[in-house]
């Protein structure tokens, strides 16, 4: 009691606001200025907007607090889209800033800007846009494909996707109240220590992927337990489509990687905030421990990314080359061995810190070993398109770009799997070049052929195919022009995360990357336009017998956009591509007999829960420690809550079910 | 190996075609395995396709290095990239033409919708990446060993050998923020931001750091190794021409990172004297005070020498113990079975340390 009479209001100041003040707002940055206007003004004018229209309620109702799958997944690629173009700003201004600080020309980005622009450019892309996108294309995509109504645990699925929302809220938060960190995407310490980062950028960081990292955790957990127990009668594994194959392995990689994640960070959290050294220089840390860790779960994470791509790459192909997929049992076996494969591999990341060269040859072999699958799976889709009758709409296309260009990322992959090249080449544009190389041209190129395959699954028409095409070309072209001169310059001798160089001989091809950049930004812009477009032209599109593309498996039996429900009546399922052989046998839908179906209900508990942890974050990143006791206790009240809530089904009445069938036939 | 004419304007390079003999030379049991798998012509044709990229080469300097280590990565760079494009460059033209010949329109090319599986396709699929692995495996292991920075060089170029009386010229490297410390135990001198060694004669580097990761590059010379904090690595390398060549720290390390370059001087023994000399000239002594004052954090530092070095501090440099505090990290270190405990009898500055290489 003594001590409560005595605090001061300094003390209680800082009990309230930690070491947050009005120094903590940039306004001295006017790049930052200008963006906060520019957010400010569009964030007003969706608001705006919504209000205006009063779709508060309907948002609400049937998005935010929505359990189906359908929906959750579709707010996922909203995220990766929207956090797309905050990702892709930060390229911008660093092939900018990388095209003109020659010289005596320092560029446009002090040191402090440009570094946290880069260490929030990969964090974003990696957790915010490629995550968020896989996610989402398998919440969506594959309980219709297993011939299931939901997933095996909707709230879970809701709050995970929440929570992936919180974390990147926190990471956004960072661009106006205090600093991102400053450390690179993985923030390895020692630099991420207290000593060399003492401001919030690495807590941002930290707290951002927690936060998110329970999302992710859950939904892999969601997923696994989805596919394993709720397929439908007749799906065997080796019947399950390959989108579901790869769905399964990725959520096993997220399952068993993630948790190292979460530890490592945790770790790190001790030594930031407990003094304690794990991964300090003295006292008997060891920051080799933590590089190891990070990259125990950073290998599987781009195996997480890559392998549901090639999902949707096996499905298109075998879709648009009207024919069956070629070497089904070889493609599920090369996902396989990539998955367990992918755990062997994590020290390529780091030959150059002073391994002994057996222990280099090992992991430099295993790491070559794994091309031997994805090159089995690149002949699979060769020969899925020989003797085909290719369709070469938008979504297949992204496929023959995706091949090429993949083949050209992976052989530079192998090529730094060499331990004395990647001596030469390792932190240097060409190991850049390399990664863009395959996270683009694969893991962007099959989510955005994904989202132009399922989009009309999704909202019931297609989307325009001019500006797809338009958008496809620009990002391929200048996908080339941006990463090319990247290899180049990495042969040059020229290394990562510099802000200036004194060469000036190097300046046209930093040049030509920026053009690059310039390109893809009308790419994206063509994307826009075209989700635009698609909507305005919605009734010329139209789908309406839910099968635009002649698929072959089971979310094309349904409606486009599919029920509530996704299926009236549970398909039996006989074959790998299961609606074309329903098609051949000339299955018709029943008309009569329906049941009422049992269904979850809606909950804001997630949006909840979600609040409670971003303020949490924010409290422990800025030493707020009376609003983090508050929010963590709040948090934990709500979820133990949430466990008495018994009111979380209802019965969609067989009348309304046949009513919304007959519907469907009608149209 | 693409010879290169620096000596006009332009660099003309001239890739001999032959360039299996000297992949044979090197690694003759492969050569043949490889050799096996693929024809003579097929091979002789692909390495014409790679006369381009070493073409660009020549501008580059990884594909034209001046010291022996680094032009023997280079030598495997464009092997490794050979033998991937034995696969790679069929893979792409094959999937173009499948894509334009089984398209829609042609009712010409024959279409067989049921057609998803031949025993004779997936052995071709799996066994052909397979064989390229197994290839490149083998090379991978031989070479990760033969070009390990720690080992002593045994070549000072191809079909040089180490003469027997050499010394490796030590160089006990500091990453620092943001500059680097080059320490010559030999001969007693220190200089920031500035590293001379004669060429034809093996150097040894170890590396630490100060206070954070970064990493030793100079391209020319050889790949580079990452400085540590409170470890050592160790860099073996050798000069083989004279001139003046970009140094580096390849691993980000925080604000003045982009700064943290020097000039790496390859000369002859006399100009080397010459440089020792002149540098050692300035005076000054690089001691735990003088290093305590450049350890703070600073950006474009001007290239700066000592005289001379106090003995024994690159040694409490490594082992975090140079500002009065813990003790050293090799006393901290308890002996016994297993552990690092017998270098902390040792006065040998490049004893043992956490990071130290499996001997």
């Amino acid at each position: 009691m003594g001590a409560a009479m005595t605090l001061h209001s300094p003390d209680l100041a800082r009990l309230i606001f930690g070491r947050l003040s009005l120094e903590s707002i940039p306004y001295h940055e006017p790049i930052l200025i200008f963006t906060f206007i520019g957010v400010a003004i569009g964030g007003i004018a969706v608001l705006g907007l919504v209000t205006y229209y009063r779709k508060w309620g309907y948002l609400w109702r049937e998005w935010f607090t929505s359990v189906d799958h359908k929906k959750i997944g579709i707010m996922y690629i909203v995220l990766a889209l929207v956090m797309l173009l905050r990702g892709f700003a930060d390229a911008l201004m660093m092939r900018g800033q990388q095209a003109v600080a020659f010289g005596s020309h320092e560029g446009f980005l002090p040191a402090s800007h440009y570094d946290q622009i880069f260490t929030a450019h990969g964090t974003i892309m990696i957790f915010f846009v490629a995550m968020p996108f896989i996610t989402g294309l398998i919440n969506f995509v594959m309980p219709l494909q297993i011939g299931s109504r939901d997933v095996a645990f909707p709230f879970l699925n809701n709050f995970s996707f929440w929570m992936t929302v919180a974390g990147a809220l926190l990471v956004m938060t960072s661009l106006f109240i205090g600093v991102f960190a400053r450390t690179g995407w993985l923030a390895y310490p020692p630099l991420s220590e207290l000593p060399t980062s003492p401001d919030t950028g690495v807590d941002y960081w930290i707290w951002g992927l927690q936060v998110a990292g329970v999302g992710t955790t859950l939904s892999g957990i969601n997923m696994i337990a989805t596919i394993v127990k709720m397929r439908a009668p007749g799906m065997n594994m080796m019947k399950m489509p390959i989108f579901t194959w790869t769905a399964l392995l990725a959520n096993v990689l997220i399952v068993a990687a993630f948790p190292v994640l979460t530890a490592t960070l945790a770790l790190l959290t001790l030594d930031r905030y407990a003094g304690t050294h794990f991964f300090t220089n003295d006292l008997g840390g060891n920051y080799m421990m933590y590089v190891n860790l990070i990259w125990v779960w950073g290998h599987p994470e781009v195996y997480i990314l890559i392998l549901p791509a090639f999902g949707v790459f096996s499905e298109v192909t075998a879709t648009f080359s009207r024919k069956r997929l070629f070497g089904y049992a070889s493609m599920v076996y090369a996902t396989v061995v990539i998955a367990v494969l992918s755990y062997l591999v994590w020290l390529h990341h780091f030959f150059t810190m002073g391994s002994g060269a057996s222990v280099n040859s090992f992991f430099g072999i295993t790491t070559m070993i794994i091309s031997i699958p994805t090159g089995a799976k690149i002949f699979n889709w060769m020969f899925t398109m020989y003797r085909g009758r290719i369709v070469f709409d938008v979504a297949m296309m992204w496929v023959v770009a995706f091949i090429v260009t993949f083949a050209i990322g992976g052989m530079t992959g192998v090529l730094l799997a060499v331990p004395p090249a990647d001596f030469a080449l390792h932190n240097s544009l060409f190991l850049i070049a390399h990664f863009h190389n395959v996270i683009i041209g694969g893991v962007l190129f099959g989510m955005f052929a994904g989202v132009n395959y399922w989009f009309p699954k999704a909202f019931g028409f297609r989307l325009d195919p001019f500006w797809g095409k338009v958008s496809f070309w620009f990002w391929v072209a200048g996908f080339y022009f941006a990463f090319m001169p990247l290899y180049l310059l990495g042969l040059m001798g020229v290394t990562r995360r510099l802000r200036h160089f004194d060469d000036p001989s190097l300046q046209i091809w930093f040049e030509i990357a920026a053009f690059g950049a310039v390109l893809i930004l009308i790419g994206i812009a063509a994307m826009i336009v075209q989700f635009g477009v698609s909507i305005l032209h919605r009734d010329k599109l139209r789908d309406t017998d839910g099968d635009p593309w002649h698929g072959r498996t089971l979310e094309w039996s349904t409606s486009s956009p599919p029920p509530p429900y996704n299926f009236a009546f549970t398909p039996q399922v006989h074959d790998i591509d299961t609606w074309w052989q329903m098609k051949q046998h000339k299955w018709t839908r029943p008309t009569q007999g329906f049941l009422p179906i049992h269904m979850p209900k809606n909950t804001g508990t997630g949006v909840y829960l979600a609040a409670l942890s971003f303020v949490f974050g924010f409290a422990m990143v800025w030493y707020m420690w009376l609003i983090a006791i508050v929010s963590f206790v709040a948090l934990l009240a709500v979820a133990i809550h949430h466990t008495f809530n018994y009111d979380r089904d209802y019965y969609i009445p067989a009348d309304e079910v046949g009513r919304v069938e007959a519907a469907r036939a009608g149209a | 190996m693409p010879q290169c004419d620096a000596s006009g304007a332009r660099t003309i390079c001239v890739l001999p075609i032959d360039r299996r003999t000297l992949f044979a030379q090197q690694y003759p049991p492969l050569f043949h395995s490889v050799a096996s798998v693929v024809s003579m012509k097929t091979l002789r044709g692909l390495l014409l396709l790679a006369l381009p990229l070493a073409l660009s080469g020549c501008h580059t300097v990884l594909m034209s290095p001046s010291g022996d280590v680094a032009l023997q990565q280079r030598n495997l760079i464009i092997t490794s990239f050979v033998l991937m494009l034995l696969i790679v460059v069929p893979v792409i033209i094959a999937t173009l033409v499948f894509a334009w010949r089984y398209r829609e329109s042609n009712h010409k090319a024959h279409y067989d919708p049921e057609w998803d599986h031949s025993t004779i396709v997936e052995l071709m699929i799996w066994s052909a990446p397979l064989l390229i692995i197994i290839a490149l495996g083998a090379i991978t292991w031989v070479s990760t060993h033969k070009l390990d920075p720690y080992r002593p060089l045994d070549r000072i170029a191809a079909g040089k050998a180490v003469p027997a009386d050499t010394r490796p010229l030590d160089v006990d490297v500091v990453a620092l923020d943001w500059k680097w410390l080059f320490i010559y135990p030999e001969q007693n001198l220190a200089v920031v931001n500035e590293l001379a060694a004669p060429v034809d004669r093996p150097i040894r580097f170890h590396l630490t750091a100060s206070t954070v990761m970064n990493s030793f590059f100079i391209p020319a010379l050889a790949g580079q190794i990452y400085a540590m904090p409170g470890m050592q690595t160790t860099l073996q390398a050798v000069i083989n021409k004279p001139g003046d060549y970009q140094g580096m720290s390849a691993n980000y390390s925080g604000d003045g990172f982009s700064y943290m370059n020097f000039i790496f001087h390859g000369m002859s023994e006399d100009d080397f004297a010459k440089w020792v000399a002149q540098a050692k000239s300035h005076g000054g002594m690089l001691d735990q005070a003088t290093y305590t004052t450049l350890e703070a954090p600073s950006e474009k530092d001007p290239v700066h020498y000592y005289g001379s070095v106090e003995p024994g501090l690159y040694r409490s440099i490594v082992n975090r113990c140079v500002h009065p505090g813990p003790d050293c990290m090799d006393m901290l270190r308890m002996p016994g079975p297993g552990g690092g405990g017998e270098a902390s009898a040792s006065t040998d500055s490049h004893a043992a340390m956490p990071m130290a290489h499996p001997q």
